[in-house]
């Protein structure tokens, strides 16, 4: 068996590649699901129905889709300038706490507080990556480190608020802050948990992004600072400035899905967990699918959502735990890294 | 003569889209030296990795004496006694040179230790001056090759193909690895040799096969060869060797250099006090064996590098180091790495093309980005320079060196630059493309550009240059004016000696 690199792989032969990577992954889930007792057909047609088939499940997966599109569309973007941000989670969380801040100690009329609750927790979030982009743009160090580490501070941050000083007066035991005003509520379609004006928030700038990354110089910049920082030194565009320009959009889009999860859904501030629930990193691979593409997110997004509801719908069905999402998505991304080698590589067997 | 060696017959090699050897025969005698030689992309890469078992051909034989045989790997072509001398060093660069020839062949307990004799009775044998004991790092590119030499001979090679063997080394050097080659071939080995360079292949080769389009398209003795007859068959057109211009008629100086002091990225003393001047119109040259300070040097003249003492006068004004700005002000700079630097492989040739300009009309208006302007930018320069792409949005890394310089070229030396740094700008490059590189350099230098050109080439710095310096240890001797200087005064220089005597 040989192997041949193919410099210029077809869109077909990428297409199939990827196509097959998810058979795979499909296939070894099912072992899963097997050895849990669940025949893998019935697994499957069940998280079908549970999710595409069924309208309720259709708003499950739109709500699900929501975070992941505002979040994997800024990764997109922080990995094509080769900022490789992996403290979304973090970012989610911060955004939602500053959200909260907003909500509930800043006594605003309502058509103002929405609005200044985005604008706070995009800046907050901003600011969360910012600390990263910073250290990496002026002393070099590896953002992947220092995102991670960023996620268990903002996790703690948010513990110490839920229970200590942000505790609710009126919910006694639990470690969550009062119910936000109504002002501060974000509309959901009617019967289900889709804050639609996230949602449209999260399409619209995954298309932005795009736009900017490749209609404008600062995406011109962002690419050249990412495919290649050598030649944007040479070139004389400044690398540093660059990659907190990066930081800033992905932090800063996912302090906006921080804000849709606890303005449209939970409606006060509570642990970090269950208010990510792993969105920051399956962002990763909705990233990672998208190919650095940012209105491809959106697709991808709903891809994984699919996973996400579907998980739901398997701990429903099964008893399962929800957690087999993250089996899932590991196996995805497993597969589909794979299969990028075989996208870029020939078999040939024989002499 | 007697039975060849080694005889391919009818060797093709397809890939997605070209044939990269089409039918190619030929055959290697003992004791012999066969020149191999063709532009770039004319398929010896190609031919060499099918020998040394990295491609299997799609359809011929490989005859070796006269049996047929299969050559599925490195490892089976030196089985069968076929070695590569890579024209970059494979080697380990912490460990020692014994150390590094242990590799693989070596006995599990003190492989090192043990074959010191089988090293020394190989390089003693024919005349390769190696230190087993030296560290790789340490050494100098020839030095390296030499350990290249012998790591084939110690796995029993009967044959060995020298890939651009001396684009590394200095004539010296180069001298030296003939005086070597000389010796093997004495010994009955075959040696394949694959050059650019047609003085040095008339030199060492008894013959020659010229490789057009993966097709032989020529096997002529080297005592019947011209450097002309050859540089038509490799390009199929004739190709002119006269560089020599009228005298430059020097105008303001452009570039004042004094007392220049800097340190290299490890922080040692990289350039100590050097100073020079150079005029509109003047190409001078700079000469030096690779790490003697013309790297930095280039650096901080191209604005990428801090300079600690000493001053940079650049159109009157002290230098700015910000490359940017220079380019706004008349400062071209043809890098020595053109892929990492030049370029941005994964980009498309127009967004190469853009790389300097993107943020200017007619390329951008305000923030956005005009596709059409790209479009019409690279569609003129792809004319303009004949830059051989399928199309201006297909990625640089699927051009070859040749094509990649002309994209920097093109973007370069578009405006009129006052000052052009070039370094290195035909490494690797073939005949063809090395023409038109100079072509494109001297008329700039008649338009009115200073030109410091770096290389490593002797004779292109002898064909191009009004003055040449040449750097040692971080000291600038000269520059000297060219007349009446000697490829061996500049060796001599390049390694320490001085014009004296």
């Amino acid at each position: 068996m040989r192997l041949e690199y193919l410099p210029s792989p077809s869109p077909w032969r990428q297409t199939a590649a990827a196509g097959l990577a998810i058979l795979a992954a499909l296939g070894v889930a099912g072992l899963v699901f097997w050895a849990y007792g669940v025949p893998p057909l019935t697994a499957y047609a069940t998280l079908l129905r549970g999710t595409l088939a069924d309208p309720n499940g259709w708003a499950e997966v739109l709500r699900r889709a929501i975070p992941l599109i505002l979040v994997g569309a800024g990764l997109a973007l922080a990995f094509r300038a080769q900022f490789y941000n992996i403290g979304a989670e973090g970012q989610i969380a911060i955004g939602a706490t500053a959200a909260a801040g907003v909500a509930l100690f800043w006594p605003l009329e309502a058509p103002w507080m929405l609005p200044a609750m985005f604008l706070v927790g995009f800046l907050a979030g901003a600011a969360y990556a910012l600390v990263a982009a910073l250290l990496r743009a002026g002393l070099g160090v590896n953002e992947i480190l220092t995102t991670l580490m960023l996620n268990y501070t903002a996790y703690y941050l948010v513990q110490y608020l839920v229970q200590g000083p942000w505790r609710g007066r009126s919910l006694f035991g639990f470690a969550f802050t009062d119910p936000f005003p109504p002002q501060a509520v974000l509309p959901t379609l009617p019967g289900t948990l889709v804050h639609w004006p996230t949602l449209v928030l999260g399409v619209l700038l995954a298309l932005l992004l795009q736009f900017l990354l490749s209609r404008t110089t600062l995406g011109f910049r962002l690419r050249v600072v990412g495919a290649n920082p050598q030649a944007a030194r040479y070139a004389g565009i400044p690398v540093g400035p660059t990659l907190l320009v990066a930081g800033l959009i992905t932090g800063g889009l996912a302090g906006l899905a921080g804000v849709g999860e606890v303005a449209g859904i939970h409606k006060k501030l509570l642990d970090s967990g269950d208010i990510t629930l792993g969105y920051g990193f399956s962002a990763i691979i909705v990233a990672y699918l998208a190919r650095g593409q940012p209105a491809w997110a959106i697709l991808t997004a709903f891809l994984m959502a699919v996973l996400f509801a579907g998980g739901d719908v398997l701990k429903v069905a099964f008893q399962m735990p929800f957690r087999v999402v993250d089996v899932f998505s590991g196996l995805f991304l497993l597969f589909l890294i794979a299969s990028d080698f075989f996208a870029q590589h020939r078999v040939r067997w024989g002499r | 003569m007697a039975e060849p060696l080694l005889r391919l017959q009818n060797i093709t090699k397809r890939f997605p889209g070209v044939v990269a050897n089409d039918g190619v025969s030929l055959e290697v005698y003992p004791g012999e030296v066969l020149a191999l030689l063709g532009e770039n992309g004319a398929g010896k890469s190609t031919l060499v990795s099918i020998l040394y078992g990295l491609y299997r051909p799609d359809a011929g034989q490989i005859l070796l004496e006269g049996r047929p045989v299969q050559i599925g790997s490195p490892l089976e072509a030196l089985r069968l006694g076929i070695g590569l001398v890579p024209q970059h060093p494979m080697l380990v660069g912490r460990h020692t040179v014994a150390e590094n020839l242990a590799l693989g062949i070596g006995s599990p307990l003190w492989p090192a230790r043990r074959i010191l004799p089988l090293i020394e009775r190989i390089a003693q044998g024919y005349g390769l001056e190696i230190n087993p004991m030296a560290r790789i790092a340490d050494l100098s590119p020839g030095e390296k090759q030499r350990v290249e030499i012998v790591r084939a001979l110690l796995r029993g090679a009967r044959m060995l193909v020298l890939d651009e063997p001396t684009s590394v080394l200095t004539p010296q050097e180069a001298q030296a690895l003939f005086r070597v080659m000389q010796e093997l071939r004495q010994a009955g080995k075959s040696l394949i040799f694959i050059s650019h360079k047609l003085e040095e292949v008339l030199a060492v080769a008894d013959r020659c096969v010229v490789l057009r389009r993966g097709r032989v398209v020529g096997s002529l003795a080297a005592s019947e060869a011209s450097r002309e007859k050859l540089a038509l068959l490799m390009v199929g057109r004739n190709v002119s060797f006269e560089r020599k211009r009228k005298p430059a008629e020097l105008g303001q100086v452009v570039l004042q250099v004094e007392g220049l002091k800097a340190r290299s990225s490890r922080g040692a003393v990289a350039l100590r006090e050097v100073s020079f001047e150079l005029r509109a119109g003047e190409v001078l040259g700079l000469a030096g064996v690779a790490g003697n300070g013309q790297s930095e040097l280039v650096e901080v003249l191209a604005g990428l590098r801090r300079l600690e003492g000493g001053q940079v006068v650049l159109a009157g004004q002290p230098l700015e180091p910000d490359p940017a700005r220079l380019f706004e002000q008349g400062l071209a700079h043809i890098p020595e790495d053109r892929i990492q630097m030049g370029t941005v492989p994964s980009l498309s040739v127009a967004e190469n093309l853009a790389l300097r300009t993107f943020h200017r009309p007619p390329l951008a208006r305000g923030w956005l980005t005009q596709p059409a302007a790209y479009r019409a930018l690279a569609q003129e320069r792809i004319q303009a320079l004949g830059i051989a792409t399928p199309s201006p949005a297909t990625p640089t890394r699927l051009l070859s060196g040749g094509n990649i310089q002309k994209v920097i070229l093109a973007r370069e030396l578009a405006g009129s630059p006052r000052l052009i740094l070039a370094v290195h700008p035909t490494y690797g490059l073939d005949v063809g493309a090395t023409e038109l590189v100079h072509q494109a350099l001297l008329e700039k230098a008649q338009q009115g550009a200073a030109v410091l050109l770096v290389s490593e080439d002797l004779e292109e710095l002898l064909a191009l240059c009004d003055r040449i310096g040449v750097l040692y240890q971080g000291r600038l001797k000269g520059p000297f004016a060219v007349e009446g200087l000697s490829r061996e005064q500049l060796g001599l220089l390049m390694t320490g000696g001085s014009l004296a005597a």
